[in-house]
């Protein structure tokens, strides 16, 4: 199977995710931003970086870019699964791909960090993730805290959209582990085949580093791209 | 065609915090100004040529709902100057 890394102007996790995916024994390919034409692959990423300096609003441009075109086709016709990781995550709100918006961390510093977090929610997508197992990864960013208008919160975790939240290291839930200021500690949304994580996956690959729990991530994500997606493309 | 120049004001919606305007409010104090309150907006210059103003005004107002505005936490106005 071959997975796409969507490299914008900016992006500078492309060559790390790349990495973590040949590590899972997965060929990935760099698509730049210019492309039109996914339909050959099995899955996409949305690295993380500072897409055009994050000017205007971070991935509020790149968003704009041609292969969020053709990556919005091959979601809604061919239900491509696509991962979107911290400044991906950005560029999925800013599409219209998945609900809410990311904003500037509450407390106005970028934050850089390890965190555990919390799965919310299940999905076909990652078969072995189940409610309530810890993850502990790297953060890094400065504008990550979610944000979903008013009376939507409900519904965003009664759909099971609410995918991923920031938790202490024991995995309880409270407003001193939000390290941004995002709603209901939420630090990653799913929605359909396309999912997103203000952390870093690609940074927690191996025990000696921190964290192989990046690599749990990614794995399970793999594996239901191939039971999804199956015989047909993989 | 004439061309126009039209200002795009980009605000956070009343209901969202600021923590840049909150924060710049702090000095303000700090500094020893009374100020009741810091919002940071966006003001946007754009020069286009249209038929009338009031075209200028509606592409303007386009370009605001699909890119320079995002809906979510932000509202905006368009005005067409002179």
């Amino acid at each position: 199977m071959q997975i796409g890394v969507v490299t914008f102007p900016g992006s500078n996790c492309d060559v790390d995710t790349v990495k973590a995916l040949t590590d899972l024994g997965v060929q990935a390919v760099v698509i730049d931003y210019r492309n039109h034409r996914l339909d050959y692959l099995s899955a996409a990423i949305i690295p993380g970086g500072f897409s055009y300096g994050d000017y205007l609003r971070s991935g509020a441009l790149a968003a704009r870019a041609p292969v969020m075109a053709a990556l919005r086709d091959a979601v809604e016709e061919q239900k491509l699964p696509v991962l979107g990781i911290c400044n991906g995550f950005q560029i999925l709100t800013e599409a219209g791909l998945l609900p809410g918006v990311l904003r500037p961390n509450r407390h106005g510093e970028f934050r850089c960090d390890w965190q555990t977090l919390r799965v919310a929610a299940e999905s076909p997508y990652f078969p072995g993730l189940r409610v309530g197992d810890r993850l502990r990864m790297p953060i890094a960013h400065g504008e990550g805290a979610y944000y979903t208008p008013p009376g939507s919160l409900q519904a965003l975790f009664q759909a099971g959209q609410a995918w991923l939240q920031y938790t202490d290291d024991q995995g309880q839930l409270h407003a001193l582990t939000n390290p941004n200021g995002s709603v209901a500690n939420l630090a990653g949304i799913q929605q359909g085949s396309v999912a997103a994580l203000m952390p870093h996956p690609e940074r927690a690959m191996h025990r000696y580093l921190g964290s192989d729990d990046g690599h749990k991530l990614l794995s399970a994500w793999i594996d239901g791209i191939r039971q999804e997606v199956g015989h047909a493309r993989v | 065609m004439p061309a126009f120049h039209a200002v795009v004001t980009v605000e956070l919606k009343e209901s969202i915090l600021d923590p840049a305007g909150e924060a710049t409010q702090g000095v303000l104090k700090h500094m020893g100004f009374s100020v009741d309150g810091v919002r940071i907006g966006r003001h946007i210059r754009l020069t286009l040529e249209a038929e009338t103003a009031e075209e200028a005004g509606q592409v303007a107002g386009r370009m605001a709902e699909e890119l320079l505005a995002n809906p979510v936490m932000e509202t905006f106005r368009v005005e067409v100057l002179a």
